[in-house]
C-alpha cells in the first residue's frame, strides 16, 4: 500500500501514451466520434463533410443534444426520463395551435410554450421527487399521456406552416454583419473568437493546476489536444460560412453547451446533483435538500424538452402527431454513449453531446450510403451496446 | 456419562489480516439448552456461521463432530440436512409470500415438480401447532408481528426435522411475553430431545432456562459453566464476557476535564421520544435526557440495537424516527433540529455509522467530499471557488494526516481508516459545536485507530462537545469523561470516569 502510493506521488511527467492510456475513459468516446466521421467521410466520398450536409447535421440533431443535456443531469441524478419524446411532439403541437390557429406572434408563443415545458417536467418531479413514485413509471405514464394529448390537439392532423418568424427557430442564420455574404465572415470571425476562448481557458486552468502542482497532463498532450480542438472548430466554422454560415441553432446549442457545463463543474447545484445521484442518503445527511434538487432536475428537462419541441415544429414547418415519437431512446442512448453511469452520480455534459453526435454522423453517414433504416437501428443498437462495454471494461481496469 | 451431540474442537478461523477465532472449543449435551455468550464482535456469530456451513470445510482449522462423526459441511443444506439449523438475527422471510409457502420455501411439497398445496397446508398445520401460534397458513408473513415471524421461522425449522436449533439472538426484538413465549417453546422443545444453542445477552433468559454456557471473548471459548451442577451468578458471566486487559492505548489529552470544571453547557436534550418510522405504534426511543459540556467526550454505550443510531439519527434533522418528541436547547437556547440543514446550521453535525453507505459519495474525490455539507462556504452566489475549495481539502488532508498523493483521489481508493477521516473533515468543515460520532473507529486499524481517538481529544480540547457511541467498551472507557449506558431505546444509567468499568456497564444493560 504504502509503495504504491509514493510511487504515484512522485511525479515525474508520465507519457502521452500512458497519460492516454490512464484517461481513456475521458478521450475514448471523442476519438471514436473521430473515427467515425473520418470513415463515413471516406465512405461518402467526401459527402459528410460538405457545407450543406454538415449544416443539415447540425440541424437534425440539434433538437437531440438540446435534450441530451438536460437528460444528463436526469441520469447523472440516478433517474431516467422516458417522456421527453412525447413533451417535445406536444409542445411542437402546442405551439402550431397557438401560431398558426390562433394567429399569436411568436414573441409570445416560444415563452408560453417553454413554460408550459417547465411545468409539465416539474409535475413528473413532484411525484418523482416527493412521493417517491419511481421515474421510469412516473415519466413512462407521462410519455403516453402527451403522446395523447398531441394526437388530442391536433385532432389528428397535421398543423402548420408555421409564420416565418417561428421558422427562424430552426431554420435561420446569422447574418453576416460584415457584409461579404459568401463565405461568411462572421461564421469565420466567432469560430476563430470561440476557438481562441477555449484555448484561453485551458491554458489559463493549465497554469492554475501547475501552481498547485496537480498537473499530471503532458505538456506535449496538452498543445496538440487543444491545437486539434482549435483546429478543427475554425474548419468547422469555416466549411459552414461557405454555405449559409452560422444556423441559429447551432448558437443556441453552443450556448446551452457552455451554460450547462458551467453549472455541472462550477456551481453549487451541479455540484450537489453528482452528490445526489452519486449516494442520496450521504447528500441527504449533508444537509442537502435532495427532493427539491430532483424536482428542479426534471423541470429543466421538461423546459428543454419544450424547447426541442419548439426547435423540431420549425424545423419540419409543421407539427405532426408523430413529432417526437421515440426520439426519448435516442436521448438516453447519447448520453450512455457519452459515458454517464446508468447507477448515477457520473457523466458529463460533453460527454452527452459527443454521444449525440456520435448517433447524429452515424444516422446521417449510414443514411447518405442508402442504408436502410432497419440496418441503421441494428447498428445504432450495437454501437450502444458497445460504447457501454467499452465504458465498464475502462472502468474495471482503473480498479 | 453424558451424550455430546455436538463438539466443535479448537476451532480456527482467520479473514485476511484478522483472527476472528481461535482454537474455540464448544460441547453442547443432547437435549440441553446452551447459551453462548460474548460481546458484539467476539466471534459468536463467525462460530456458528462455521457450524452451519456458511464458511465451508477447509476454510477454517479445527473439528466438528455431530453425533460422534466428523463432519465436513460445503454449505448451509449440507448442515441442514444433519438436522442443525440455524435462526439467523435478520429472518430470512420472504414478506410477501404465506405461512405455508414460507414454511417450505425451498423445501416444498411436491409431486413430480407440483406443489402439493392440500398437503403443504395440513403440514402447515401441523407445524403451526407445535410451535403455538394461532394463524392461517395463508396469511402473508408481512402481516405479521416480529414474535410470530419467530414463530414461523421456528415453525420452518422444525420442518426440516431438526435435531439441533441454534438461535441468534432471538429475543432482541420482542417484547417482554413474547420473549417468555419463546423461551418457554425452547423448554418444551428440550423435553421432546432438540437441544438448542442460544445466543443472547440477556442474562437473565440464561438463568431461566440454560443448562451450560459457554462464554466467548475476543474470538476465544473463554469458559464453559455447567448451571446443573454448580450455581452461577451473573457476575460471573459478565467478568468472563468482559474481563479482557485494556490492550488498547489511548493519546492522553491535553486539557482533561476535571470534576467540577466543565465548560458550559453546549447541548441539552430531554424528553426525547421517537417511534418507528413504518411500526408506528413501536417506541424506539424513550425519554431520553443527556447534556454535552463544552470541552467534553460524552459516550453512550450499550449493545447493538439498543437505539443508539436511531437516538442520534433523531436528533439530526429527524433523519429517523416518526412522531418524534422532546427538546434539544445548544448553547441555552432551544433548537430547531427538524431538517438536517437546519441541524447543520444549529451547529451539529453526525458522523455515520456506516461511512459507505450513509457517510461518502465514493464516485467522487476527497476535495468534493470534503466541501459537501458546507458548499457555500467555498462559493459566491452559487459558484464554487474550486481554488479555495482545493486549499481547504488540501489543509484537512494534512491535518488529518489523510494518506494520498492528493486530494483528487476518489475516497473509493482509500482505506477504512483514511476514509472515516474524509467523513470527519466534512463535518469538521461544517464547523459544528457538538459532534455526534457513531462507531468512529468501526473497520479501522490500530494505528488509524489512535490517529481519529487524537482526533477526537483535539476536538475536546478545541471546546466542542463530543458525543461519541460505540459498541467497543474499552474504547468509550478509554476516551470518554461520561459515559451513558443504553438500553432499548433508554438510558439506563449515567457514569462519570472515575466510576466506569467494564462490569458496571454490562450489569448495567443486562439488569435493566
Amino acid at each position: 500500500m504504502t509503495t504504491k502510493e509514493t510511487s504515484t506521488v512522485v511525479q515525474s511527467a508520465p507519457s502521452v501514451t500512458s497519460y492516454l492510456k490512464s484517461h481513456m475513459r475521458d478521450y475514448g468516446m471523442l476519438i471514436a466520434l473521430v473515427v467515425i466521421m473520418g470513415m463515413f467521410q471516406f465512405l461518402t466520398d467526401g459527402t459528410l463533410m460538405r457545407p450543406v450536409n454538415l449544416t443539415n447535421l447540425f440541424l437534425q440533431n440539434s433538437y437531440i443534444i438540446i435534450m441530451a443535456i438536460g437528460m444528463l443531469l436526469v441520469i447523472v441524478a440516478g433517474h431516467i426520463d422516458l417522456s421527453v419524446g412525447s413533451v417535445a411532439g406536444f409542445i411542437g403541437a402546442l405551439a402550431a395551435v397557438m401560431s398558426v390557429n390562433y394567429d399569436l406572434p411568436t414573441i409570445l408563443v416560444v415563452p408560453v410554450c417553454l413554460v408550459v415545458g417547465l411545468i409539465i417536467g416539474g409535475l413528473q418531479g413532484y411525484w418523482i421527487a416527493y412521493w417517491k413514485i419511481p421515474a421510469f413509471i412516473v415519466t413512462l405514464a407521462g410519455m403516453l399521456v402527451f403522446r395523447g394529448l398531441t394526437l388530442a390537439l391536433l385532432e389528428g392532423q397535421s398543423v402548420g406552416p408555421f409564420p416565418k418568424s417561428f421558422q427562424l427557430l430552426s431554420t435561420g442564420f446569422i447574418p453576416d454583419v460584415f457584409g461579404v455574404g459568401r463565405p461568411n465572415v462572421t461564421a469565420l470571425v466567432l469560430g476563430v473568437l470561440a476557438a481562441s476562448a477555449i484555448v484561453f481557458l485551458a491554458a489559463r486552468s493549465r497554469s492554475r493546476a501547475l501552481k498547485y502542482g496537480i498537473q499530471d497532463e503532458p505538456f506535449s498532450f496538452f498543445i496538440v489536444k487543444n491545437a486539434l480542438v482549435a483546429i478543427a472548430i475554425i474548419y468547422l466554422s469555416y466549411l459552414l460560412s461557405t454555405y449559409r454560415g452560422l444556423p441559429n441553432v447551432l448558437m443556441t446549442m453552443a450556448v446551452l453547451i457552455a451554460v450547462y457545463t458551467f453549472l455541472t463543474n462550477s456551481t453549487t447545484i451541479g455540484r450537489r446533483i453528482y452528490a445526489l445521484g452519486g449516494n442520496v442518503k450521504a447528500a441527504k445527511l449533508s444537509g442537502i435538500n435532495t427532493e427539491r434538487l430532483t424536482f428542479l432536475t426534471f423541470a429543466n428537462m421538461g423546459m428543454l424538452a419544450a424547447l426541442a419541441g419548439l426547435i423540431f415544429a420549425a424545423r419540419l414547418n409543421t407539427a405532426t402527431p408523430k413529432a417526437g415519437f421515440a426520439m426519448e431512446l435516442d436521448v438516453i442512448a447519447a448520453v450512455f454513449i457519452g459515458g454517464a453511469s446508468m447507477t448515477g452520480g457520473v457523466g458529463k455534459v460533453i460527454g452527452a453531446v459527443i454521444g449525440a453526435f456520435i448517433m447524429g454522423v452515424m444516422n446521417n453517414g449510414m443514411s447518405i450510403l442508402g442504408i436502410g433504416i432497419d440496418w441503421q437501428q441494428v447498428i445504432k443498437g450495437l454501437v450502444l451496446l458497445a460504447a457501454v462495454i467499452f465504458d465498464v471494461y475502462n472502468k474495471q481496469k482503473a480498479r | 456419562m453424558e451424550n455430546i451431540i455436538l463438539e466443535m474442537r479448537s476451532i480456527t478461523k482467520t479473514f485476511p489480516g484478522v483472527k476472528a477465532l481461535d482454537s474455540v472449543n464448544l460441547k453442547v449435551r443432547d437435549g440441553e439448552i446452551h447459551a453462548l455468550v460474548g460481546e458484539n464482535g467476539a466471534g459468536k456469530s463467525t462460530l456458528m456461521k462455521v457450524l452451519s456451513g456458511v464458511y465451508p470445510h477447509g476454510s477454517y482449522e479445527g473439528d466438528i463432530l455431530f453425533n460422534d462423526e466428523t463432519v465436513a459441511f460445503s454449505g448451509i443444506p449440507d448442515s441442514e440436512e444433519k438436522g442443525i439449523i440455524i435462526i439467523h438475527q435478520e429472518l430470512a422471510l420472504v414478506p410477501l409470500l404465506s405461512i405455508a409457502e414460507n414454511l417450505f420455501l425451498g423445501n416444498e411439497n411436491v409431486e413430480a415438480g407440483v406443489i402439493d398445496w392440500p398437503k403443504t397446508y395440513s403440514r402447515t398445520l401441523g407445524l403451526l401447532e407445535k410451535v403455538g401460534l394461532k394463524e392461517s397458513p395463508s396469511t402473508l408473513v408481512g402481516q405479521l408481528g416480529v414474535g410470530k415471524q419467530q414463530l414461523v421461522e421456528i415453525a420452518k425449522a422444525l420442518a426440516k426435522d431438526v435435531k439441533l436449533l441454534i438461535l441468534d439472538e432471538p429475543t432482541a426484538a420482542l417484547q417482554e411475553n413474547d420473549s417468555a413465549k419463546l423461551l418457554d417453546l425452547l423448554l418444551e422443545f428440550k423435553a421432546q430431545g432438540i437441544s438448542s444453542i442460544l445466543i443472547t445477552h440477556k442474562l437473565n433468559e440464561i438463568s431461566r432456562v440454560a443448562d451450560s454456557i459457554t462464554v466467548i471473548r475476543d474470538g476465544a471459548s473463554v469458559s464453559t459453566l455447567d448451571c446443573r451442577a454448580q450455581s452461577i451468578s451473573e457476575e460471573d458471566i459478565i467478568r468472563d464476557m468482559v474481563g479482557r486487559d485494556m490492550a488498547h492505548r489511548y493519546p492522553v489529552r491535553k486539557n482533561p476535564t476535571k470534576e467540577g470544571h466543565l465548560g458550559k453547557t453546549l447541548m441539552e436534550v430531554s424528553n426525547w421520544n421517537v417511534w418507528h418510522p413504518e411500526a408506528v405504534d413501536r417506541q424506539i426511543i424513550h425519554d431520553i435526557a443527556f447534556n454535552v459540556h463544552a470541552g467534553e467526550i460524552v459516550g453512550i454505550a450499550g449493545l447493538m440495537g439498543s437505539g443508539r443510531t436511531e437516538l442520534a439519527m433523531s436528533l439530526f434533522g429527524q433523519s429517523y424516527g416518526k412522531n418524534i418528541q422532546g427538546e434539544v436547547r445548544l448553547r441555552g437556547e432551544i433548537a430547531d433540529l427538524s431538517t438536517v440543514p437546519k441541524a447543520i446550521k444549529s451547529g451539529l453535525a453526525y458522523v455515520t455509522e456506516d461511512r459507505k453507505e450513509l457517510g461518502l459519495i465514493l464516485e467522487e474525490t476527497i476535495q468534493t467530499n470534503t466541501t459537501l455539507a458546507n458548499l457555500d462556504r467555498v462559493s459566491s452566489s452559487g459558484v464554487i471557488d474550486e481554488n479555495i475549495e482545493r486549499q481547504v481539502s488540501e489543509d484537512y488532508r494534512k491535518a488529518l494526516n489523510i494518506r494520498t498523493p492528493s486530494v483528487f483521489q476518489k475516497v473509493m481508493n482509500l482505506s477504512g481508516g483514511n476514509q472515516q477521516k474524509v467523513v470527519l473533515s466534512k463535518w469538521l468543515y461544517s464547523q459544528p459545536d457538538v459532534l455526534i460520532l457513531d462507531e468512529p473507529t468501526r473497520g479501522i486499524d490500530v494505528g488509524a485507530k489512535f490517529e481519529i481517538y487524537s482526533i477526537i481529544n483535539e476536538l475536546a480540547d478545541d471546546g466542542k462537545g463530543v458525543v461519541m457511541i460505540s459498541s467497543e467498551m474499552p474504547e468509550l472507557l478509554g476516551m470518554c469523561d461520561r459515559i451513558y449506558v443504553m438500553n432499548e431505546g433508554r438510558f439506563v444509567g449515567e457514569l462519570d470516569k472515575a466510576n466506569a468499568s467494564q462490569e458496571k456497564i454490562m450489569s448495567m444493560i443486562v439488569k435493566a
